[in-house]
């Protein structure tokens, strides 16, 4: 077999939504009629997801990519010779030097899309495990200050500097206490998490038992979400494969210390991303929002001391422990350190995943990696960091991509996720569908998410139908800033932001000719 | 799974004392029910407030409050549309349009025939290929008219979708 050729067809989910499933059959198929030796690799996504199904055949020069490659392509890509087929009219060149994997700056997704995401040998041989053994010579007060001076801050969007939670919980005494991995990636425009998930996992759970040796926690869970039934098989896997490689287990690559590990599935609630909610749905419980204090570090989980840290947070902990804290702060910008997976997606024509030092411009994403939108329309506005975030218009596309820029324009960075409207999109109805979102998913613990959401629907309802607009305009205001000021988590206390930026930036959509009442 | 089995208790309670032992199994179980016999039936209620020692109103409080749990049994085929701001940028509400002058079908509800249930759901994870479903758990990304009313002729044609 050393003599075959080797071909990847990412069999992460994206691509498989556009056919890679079936061109990997096909590609068995045609190898098998044409009797040549292949090995099929099913890795990651590289993040160009424009070009999915991404078919890339090694060579001596590197991996070519071919791509969006159809089942009908298959067969043509063995005439042309596979590795002999750069002139393929589907060929794009080496795959590590196209310009849009050229600008990245690729730390936590080193290795996504590059390896075969179950295999140990893989990752052993791309640098995994190095950050764990580091970490297993060190003590857990030393591990907890790496993460520390590195500047590491939480990437699922509030961006609290992971350092001081592992502390709190690290210097907290207990006879038990937890890794938790929020895997609720429910905010729209976003899917690094389970791009890593699904390109990376071993990844995570050598960060997460990172965490479990630095704070002296044994048991760690991922609590995913079940929107995600392709990452939920690949962690399943992935966690046997570490279980049989004492990446967990009694004995920590026989260190003598304990960590194991368990996904669960959420069932469809976006609060349950909220830490707190989070916790009590692991615990068996309706997703209700806790109030803080007590935080999670100290009463997080049935009680116990508990790290509750997003995929990304805990996937760039084995980088920072193999590499060193300072060669992690020495990416970014400010107080935003390191780097950020930005996802670029919507009405955009070149959608995707990068993973870029903080400080790079709205306008270089939008612009420049994105090319515009699919429609071919001017872009009108992009929100950015879910259905929480701020509606961004183009005259603000010169902010640096960092938490304090963004917070500057009344945005927020989220989960650095981008969603591109063109200019059909009506900014009325999204704030309307703003407030339509926080009544269905607010967990119904405080009063001004739970009634503002629902009155702030029949405000948008009133003035999109025009009818007292400046009086209804101005209440809604009103309740915009109650939510803000009294809700008890961000769930209520952000829905104002996408509210307010439509208001702000498109007033005019406010004051179009009436339309009837909307259909829901 | 087609036709949907008569709740069997015993195999019901089995599968509830299969997860027993898991830390706040509640979740768990659920979602086993679910997976078993496409819904929660309220005879489950009784049967998960024995087992974990809570009252059947904290049991009924948990199901309601997670829109995956269905109450009755879904369609032979799932359709979960994504209805979020990424899909809704490359016009997932007009398929939404499309499956209710076209097909008859409305959100949040099974066809008549018991072949299709179009379900909605906020985010997929597949914001940069969207519009997106899970058909069957199966992910399907640009869907446009064509592709949606394929989904929905295949879905209709097929005696078993769910497995």
């Amino acid at each position: 077999m050393t003599s075959s050729i080797r071909i990847y067809v990412p069999a992460d989910a994206a691509a498989v939504s556009v056919g890679a499933n079936a061109v990997a059959a096909k590609m068995i198929q045609e190898a098998e009629h044409r009797k040549i030796a292949i090995s099929l690799v099913r890795n990651g996504s590289r993040g160009m997801l424009w070009l999915e199904p991404l078919v890339e055949i090694e060579t001596p020069q590197g991996r070519i990519g071919f791509g969006p490659v159809g089942v009908d392509d298959v067969a043509s890509l063995f005439e042309a010779g596979l590795g002999q087929a750069g002139k393929h009219p589907l060929a794009l060149g080496i795959v590590d030097e196209l310009q849009w994997m050229k600008q990245q700056t690729r730390l936590t997704f080193a290795r996504v899309g590059l390896i075969d995401p179950l295999s140990m040998e893989d990752y052993k041989k791309h640098g995994g495990l190095v950050g764990l053994q580091t970490a297993l010579a060190l003590s857990g007060a030393d591990i907890v200050e790496q993460v520390r001076a590195s500047g590491l801050r939480g990437r699922g969007g509030a961006g609290f500097p992971t350092g001081i939670k592992w502390k709190t919980v690290h210097d907290a005494a207990a006879d038990q206490k937890y890794i938790v991995c929020n895997a609720d990636e429910g905010d729209s425009g976003t899917f690094a998490d389970r791009m890593l998930m699904e390109g990376d996992p071993f990844t995570l759970i050598e960060g997460m038992v990172i965490a479990g040796v630095a704070v002296g926690a044994t048991k760690g869970y991922i609590y995913l979400r079940s929107e995600y039934p392709h990452a939920h098989a690949v962690l399943q896997k992935a966690i046997a494969v570490a279980q049989e490689s004492a990446l967990l287990g009694p004995s920590i690559l026989g260190s003598g210390k304990a960590f194991d590990l368990e996904v669960r599935l959420g069932a469809g609630a976006y609060i349950c991303g909220e830490e707190t909610s989070l916790l009590e749905s692991l615990e068996g419980k309706r997703g209700i929002v806790r109030a803080k204090p007590p935080i999670p570090a100290l009463h997080g989980l049935f009680g116990k001391p508990t790290i509750v840290n997003n995929v990304l947070s805990l996937a760039s902990v084995p980088w920072i422990m193999a590499h060193g804290a300072q060669s992690y702060a020495d990416f970014g910008l400010g107080r935003s350190r390191g780097t950020l997976p930005v996802q670029i997606a919507g009405n955009v024509k070149h959608g995707g995943l990068i993973e870029l030092a903080f400080g790079i411009t709205l306008r270089e994403i939008i612009e420049g990696f994105g090319v515009g939108t699919l429609s071919g329309r001017p872009v009108r506005a992009v929100q950015i960091g879910g259905p929480l975030g701020a509606y961004v218009p183009p005259e603000q596309f010169d902010t640096p991509m960092d938490y304090e820029a963004l917070a500057g324009i009344q945005a927020m960075l989220g989960h650095g996720g981008m969603v591109v409207f063109d200019d059909t999109v009506d900014m009325a109805k999204q704030a309307r569908f703003a407030f339509e979102f926080c009544a269905k998913e607010s967990c119904g613990k405080c009063t001004p998410c739970r009634i503002g959401a629902t009155r702030g629907v029949e405000l948008m309802d009133h003035i999109i139908a025009g009818k007292d607009r400046d009086q209804n305009i101005k209440t809604m205001r009103d309740l915009t800033q109650l939510m803000t000021d009294a809700s008890l988590c961000a769930m209520g206390g952000l829905t104002p932001m996408p509210v307010l930026s439509a208001l702000n930036h498109y007033p005019e959509d406010f004051t179009r000719p009436a339309m009837p009442l909307a259909a829901e | 799974m087609t036709k949907h089995m008569q709740r069997d208790e015993a195999f019901a309670a089995s599968l509830i004392s299969e997860h027993l032992h898991l830390e706040g199994a509640m979740l768990p179980i659920l979602h086993a029910l679910q997976n078993e016999f496409g819904y929660v039936d309220e005879a489950a209620i009784p049967l998960l407030a024995e087992a974990l020692n809570i009252s059947k109103a904290e049991v009924l409080g948990t199901i309601t409050f997670y829109h995956d749990f269905r109450h009755e049994p879904p369609g032979r085929t799932v359709i979960k549309l994504c209805r979020s701001e990424a899909c809704q940028s490359v016009g997932c509400e007009e398929l939404v349009a499309h499956a209710k002058s076209h097909h008859n079908l409305s959100m949040d509800n099974t066809s008549e025939d018991g072949s299709v249930t179009l379900e909605t759901v906020y985010c997929l994870g597949n914001c940069a290929l969207g519009p997106a479903a899970l058909v069957n758990d199966e992910l399907v990304g640009r869907i446009d008219q064509k592709k949606f009313t394929q989904i929905i002729e295949h879905a209709a044609s097929t005696a078993g979708g769910r497995s």
